[in-house]
C-alpha cells in the first residue's frame, strides 16, 4: 500500500528506471542533475529524428519531457538536446534488440593519461594516435546534462507511457492537444558539484563542524587475489607471475553494468583458468609461483591496478613488484574472430635489452602451446601499443615483462563497450526455451565451451610447457549464467557464508563499483574462486571461525570460510564446511584519497554524488488557465462569505426577532 | 494540481465556515467552547462509524466490489445515523451545562440561549466534517498531477471542494433545526432531518456524475436554510427591512414598553 487511495488515482510510478548520476573527478563533472523538487515536463515520444522539431521548437507547451526510443540516443541527438531549454528530461526506451550499428557511450580512448603512454613515455602511442581502440564511443557517459535522464528498463512500463501520450499529447489532425496533458516527473537531485576538488572540501568542512553529511563519496571497493602456492609473509618471497583481470564495468546510467564481453567473460575465463591450474599435478613443485588477481575499478581511470601499484612501492602489501617475473592479463576475449587470440606487448619496454627477450620468450611459449589446441595464438605487430589494460599501471612504475591476450587485434571487437547492450546476447550466450533454473544452470553453452577449451590454464606453468587438461565447460558455464543470468542459483547458493543471504538476487548482475564496499561482485568472485581453488578441511565450525586458536603455523598463510553447503536431497538443512584457501580481499580505493590529493593528475580522483531521492512518475497537468479559475473562485466565495457574515451579524437583531420578544435582546 | 489549486480549494470549501468563525465565533470565548466541543462529537461519532465499518469489511470479506460497494452504503448510512445521535447527545450536554453555568454564574439568564448553541453546534459539526472530507485531497492537490490518468473525471478537486462547502453549511441548518425541534418535542422535524442528511449522503453515491451529486445537494441546501431561516426566528417582513434598510425605525418602533 504504497500511497493514499487520491494519490494513487493521480500518480502511476515508474519502478524499473535506472537513473544517470552525477560523478566527478579532479576537474570536471559528468552525468545528469535535476532540480530538487524533480523536473515536470510535458510528455512527447520521439521515434525518429522529425518528432525531435515538436520538441525543440513547434510544441505549444513547453518545457517536454522526451521518450527516446533507444536506437536514436546518439551523441547528435543529445547535443541537441542539451543546448535546448525546452527539455526539462529524458526518458530512454532501452532498445530491444541492440542497436545494429553498436552503442558505446564510452570515450574513444579509455583511461587516456592515466595508462603508461604519455609524453614522456612513447608519446607517439599516447591519447590513442596509434589505434583508437573504441572508434564506437561517443563520449556521452562522459558529458555533462542539466536534466535529469532516466533509463525505462521495463517494455511495460514504457508501453503505458506510450498509451498515456497517446491518449492525450498525440496532435489531432495539426490542431494543439489540449488539457489535460500526460506528464512525468523525475527527481534525481545531486548533491555534489563542479568537481572533486570542490566537493571534497565541502564534504570535511560540512563534517568538521557536524553541518551536513559528505556530499560525495569516492569509488572504492576491494580487489580479489589469490596465489597458487601460499605464501608466506615473513619469509622470503618466490618470484612469481602474475595473472590479472578486470572485473567491473560502466555505463550511462547508475548501477547498470552488465558488461559481459568487456569484464564478466573474462574474470569467468580466469577463474575457470585458476581452478584448471589447482588441479594440474606436481603444480606445488613449480619453480615460481603464480598470482591471479582481479581488479575492481579499471573502468574510472584504473583505480584497482594503481592501488595495488601504491601499496607494492609503500611496502604495504606482502608482494613487491621486484618480486614479480612477468605478467599476463587477460582482456577482452569472448568475441574472438575464427578463434584467435591476440597477443599485445608494449613496444617502449620491448626496447629495453633486458626486458625484450624475457617477453619473447613469453610470446613465444604462448603461441607454441596454443598449437593443437581449438584456439590459435598470434602476435600483433611490434610496433603497436597496449590496450587500455591494468597492466599498463605496473609498467607505469617498473619495466616488467608482460602480455595482453584480447580477441581484437587493433580496435575493439565489441561493439557495445561499457553500455547497457553489453549482456550475455552480446556474447552470444543462448539457451534453449523452456528449461528450469537448474537446468539452464547446467546447460553447457557454446560461449562456455569455446571459453573452456582455449584455457591457456597450461601456458601458465613454470616452464611454460602444454599440460594435458580435461578444461571444464561446466564449471565455465555455470559461472557465465551465474554472473551474468541470475546471481541467485543453486551452486552460488552453496559456496557463500550462512549469513549472506541477501548477495543474491533475482535479476540480471550489474558490476558497477559504486561507493559501498564490497559489492556482489566482488564478494561472489571471492568465493567462487575460495570454492574452485581451495580444498575441504575436516574443521569444525569453531576451529574454522577461530583459526589462531588452533596453533599451527600452516595456518598463517591461508584464509579459512565457513560455507553453508548445498542442500541435501531430502532434507533442507544445509551441510556446511570450512574452505582453506589463499584468497585475499585487498583495498581498491584510489591513492589520491589516501593522500589527499584530490586534483591528482596520476591517480584516479573519481567520486559518485549523493542524493536523497531518484525516483519517476506519471501524472496528468491541467490548464493553467483551470488553476488560476479556480484560485479567483475560491477568492470570490471568501470575500462573498465575509460581506454576507458581516451584513448578516450587523443585522442578526432584526432579522431574527420574531414579533413575541421584548427589546433587549442578547446576540 | 499546484498552489493555485489548493488555496482556490480550500477557500472555496472552508470560505464560508472561516468568515462565520471570525465574524461571530472568535470574539465569544463561550461560542468558541461550544464550537470545539461540538467539533470533538462529531469526531467521536466518525471514529465509532469507522469501527462499525471496520468490522463489517473484516467479517464480509473483501474480494467481490459489489460487496465492497454495499459494505460501504451499509457505513454511510451508519455514520448519518451515528452523527445524528451524536448531536442529540451534545443537545442533552448542552442542557445540562447550561444549568450549570446558570447556577456558577447567579445570573438569571442563560449565558447563551439554545438558539446560538444549536448554530455554534452545527458549525462545530460542519467544519469538522468537511476537514475529514477534504484534507487528504487538498494534500493532494498540492503536487503537479490531476486526476484522470485513469480515465476519471479532472474536476475531482473543484467538485469535492463544492461538496465540502454544501455540506459544512447543511450541518449549521442541520444543527438549528435539530435543536429547535427537541426543544420544541416536533418529533417529524428530527425525521425530517435525518432523512435529508441520509438523502445527501446517499446522493454522493452518484460520483463521479457530479451533476448527480452535487445540484441535489444544494437544492437540499437551500431548502434547509429557508427552513432554519425561519426556524430561528426569522420572517420575510424581517428580511425585507433589512434590505430596505428600515432596520433602524423598527427597532425605535418596537422600543415601546409592552
Amino acid at each position: 500500500c504504497w500511497a493514499n487511495s487520491v494519490e494513487r488515482k493521480i500518480y502511476i510510478p515508474l519502478n524499473k528506471t535506472a537513473p544517470c548520476v552525477r560523478l566527478l573527478n579532479a576537474t570536471h563533472q559528468i552525468g545528469c542533475q535535476s532540480s530538487m523538487s524533480g523536473d515536470t515536463g510535458v510528455i512527447h515520444v520521439v521515434e525518429k529524428e522529425q518528432d525531435l522539431k515538436w520538441v525543440l521548437t513547434d510544441g505549444p507547451h513547453p518545457p517536454y519531457m522526451v521518450l527516446l526510443e533507444g536506437e536514436l540516443f546518439t551523441r547528435e541527438l543529445m547535443l541537441q538536446l542539451k543546448g535546448s531549454s525546452r527539455i526539462s528530461g529524458l526518458a530512454v526506451a532501452i532498445s530491444k534488440p541492440s542497436p545494429a550499428q553498436g552503442f558505446s557511450p564510452g570515450l574513444k580512448c579509455p583511461n587516456d593519461g592515466f595508462g603508461v603512454y604519455s609524453n614522456n613515455y612513447g608519446p607517439q602511442y599516447a591519447h590513442c594516435n596509434w589505434t583508437v581502440w573504441n572508434p564506437l564511443g561517443n563520449g556521452l557517459a562522459y558529458e555533462d546534462f542539466n536534466f535529469p535522464i532516466f533509463l525505462l528498463e521495463d517494455a511495460n512500463e514504457t508501453q503505458v507511457i506510450k498509451q498515456c501520450y497517446q491518449d492525450h499529447n498525440l496532435p489531432q489532425n495539426g490542431s494543439v492537444p489540449e488539457y489535460p496533458l500526460c506528464a512525468m516527473q523525475l527527481f534525481a537531485h545531486m548533491h555534489a558539484v563542479t568537481n572533486t576538488v570542490t566537493c571534497m572540501r565541502r564534504s570535511s568542512l560540512q563534517t568538521a563542524f557536524s553541518l551536513n553529511p559528505e556530499v560525495c563519496d569516492a569509488l572504492s571497493d576491494y580487489n580479489v587475489w589469490s596465489t597458487l602456492k601460499p605464501i608466506n609473509t615473513s619469509s622470503k618471497i618466490d618470484p612469481m607471475d602474475e595473472v590479472i583481470i578486470v572485473i567491473d564495468s560502466h555505463s550511462f546510467f547508475w548501477n547498470v553494468a552488465p558488461g559481459a564481453e568487456s569484464a564478466v567473460a573474462s574474470f569467468v575465463t580466469h577463474l575457470a583458468a585458476a581452478e584448471a591450474l589447482h588441479k594440474v599435478p606436481d603444480v606445488q613443485k613449480l619453480p615460481r609461483n603464480i598470482m591471479f588477481t582481479f581488479f575492481q575499478g579499471e573502468t574510472f581511470d584504473y583505480i584497482g591496478s594503481s592501488r595495488m601499484v601504491y601499496d607494492m612501492q609503500m611496502d604495504k602489501f606482502p608482494i613487491r613488484l621486484d618480486n614479480i617475473h612477468s605478467f599476463l592479463e587477460l582482456s577482452q576475449v569472448a568475441l574472438r574472430n575464427s578463434s584467435v587470440l591476440w597477443v599485445h606487448t608494449d613496444p617502449v619496454s620491448r626496447r629495453n635489452e633486458s626486458i625484450q627477450p624475457q617477453v619473447k620468450t613469453l610470446v613465444e611459449a604462448l603461441i607454441n602451446s596454443s598449437m593443437g589446441a581449438n584456439v590459435t595464438l598470434q602476435e600483433v605487430s611490434q610496433s603497436q601499443p597496449l590496450p587500455p589494460s591494468s597492466f599498463q599501471r605496473f609498467l607505469r612504475a617498473k619495466q616488467i615483462p608482460g602480455v595482453v591476450l584480447a580477441d581484437h587485434r587493433t580496435s575493439f571487437q565489441n561493439r557495445y563497450y561499457q553500455s547497457m547492450y553489453d549482456t550475455a546476447e552480446n556474447i552470444l550466450m543462448k539457451y534453449p526455451e523452456g528449461l528450469s533454473p537448474e537446468e539452464t544452470l547446467d546447460y553447457v553453452t557454446d560461449t562456455a565451451k569455446v571459453s573452456a577449451k582455449h584455457c591457456f590454464c597450461p601456458l601458465l606453468a613454470g616452464g611454460w610447457r602444454r599440460g594435458g587438461w580435461r578444461g571444464s565447460g561446466c564449471w565455465v558455464s555455470r559461472m557465465l549464467y551465474g554472473f551474468l543470468i541470475k546471481t541467485n542459483n543453486s551452486w552460488f547458493q552453496s559456496i557463500i557464508k550462512q549469513d549472506l543471504k541477501g548477495l543474491l538476487g533475482d535479476e540480471l548482475p550489474q558490476h558497477y563499483i559504486a561507493v559501498t564496499t564490497l559489492v556482489n561482485t566482488t564478494q561472489l568472485v571471492q568465493y567462487v574462486l575460495a570454492n574452485l581453488t581451495g580444498t575441504v578441511v575436516n574443521f569444525t565450525k569453531e576451529e574454522c571461525l577461530n583459526p589462531e586458536k588452533t596453533p599451527n603455523p600452516e595456518k598463517e598463510m591461508y584464509v579459512y570460510t565457513w560455507v553453508q553447503g548445498s542442500r541435501d536431497p531430502n532434507s533442507t538443512s544445509r551441510v556446511p564446511f570450512c574452505v582453506q584457501s589463499t584468497v585475499h580481499l585487498t583495498k581498491a580505493a584510489s591513492p589520491a584519497f589516501e593522500l589527499k590529493q584530490w586534483g591528482s593528475t596520476e591517480y584516479s580522483t573519481w567520486t559518485e554524488s549523493r542524493w536523497k531521492d531518484i525516483r519517476a512518475r506519471i501524472f496528468l497537468v491541467a490548464s493553467k488557465e483551470l488553476e488560476i479559475i479556480t484560485l479567483v473562485v475560491g477568492i470570490a466565495i471568501l470575500i462573498l462569505s465575509l460581506l454576507a457574515t458581516y451584513f448578516i451579524n450587523a443585522k442578526a437583531h432584526v432579522l431574527f426577532s420574531s414579533p413575541g420578544d421584548g427589546g433587549a435582546v442578547a446576540y | 494540481m499546484t498552489a493555485a489549486v489548493f488555496i482556490g480549494c480550500s477557500f472555496i470549501a472552508f470560505g464560508p465556515a472561516l468568515a462565520l468563525c471570525v465574524c461571530t465565533i472568535a470574539a465569544e470565548p463561550l461560542r468558541l467552547l461550544f464550537l470545539i466541543a461540538g467539533g470533538f462529537f462529531w469526531l467521536v461519532s466518525l471514529l465509532l462509524s469507522s469501527l462499525v465499518w471496520f468490522i463489517a469489511v473484516q467479517i464480509g470479506g473483501s474480494n467481490n466490489a459489489s460487496v465492497k460497494k454495499n459494505l460501504l452504503i451499509f457505513g454511510v448510512m451508519v455514520s448519518v445515523l451515528l452523527q445524528e445521535v451524536f448531536r442529540f447527545a451534545y443537545y442533552k450536554l448542552l442542557k445540562k451545562a447550561n444549568k450549570g453555568l446558570m447556577t456558577i454564574s447567579q445570573e438569571e439568564t442563560l449565558p447563551i440561549s439554545v438558539r446560538q448553541l444549536s448554530y455554534v453546534s452545527g458549525l462545530g459539526f460542519g467544519i469538522m466534517s468537511g476537514v475529514f472530507s477534504l484534507v487528504n485531497i487538498l494534500t493532494d492537490s498540492w503536487g503537479p498531477g490531476t486526476v484522470g490518468i485513469y480515465g476519471d473525471s479532472p474536476q475531482y478537486f473543484l467538485s469535492s471542494a463544492f461538496m465540502t462547502l454544501a455540506i459544512v453549511l447543511l450541518h449549521i441548518f442541520w444543527g438549528i433545526v435539530f435543536f429547535d425541534a427537541c426543544e420544541k418535542k416536533k418529533w417529524w422535524a428530527l425525521a425530517l432531518v435525518i432523512l435529508s442528511h441520509l438523502l445527501v449522503s446517499g446522493v454522493t453515491f452518484q460520483n463521479p456524475q457530479y451533476e448527480g451529486s452535487l445540484v441535489p445537494s444544494y437544492i437540499i441546501m437551500m431548502l434547509m436554510a429557508t427552513w432554519a431561516f425561519f426556524t430561528a426566528g426569522g420572517s420575510l417582513r424581517n428580511l425585507k427591512l433589512c434590505l430596505m434598510c428600515r432596520d433602524k425605525d423598527f427597532l425605535l418602533a418596537n422600543q415601546r414598553p409592552r
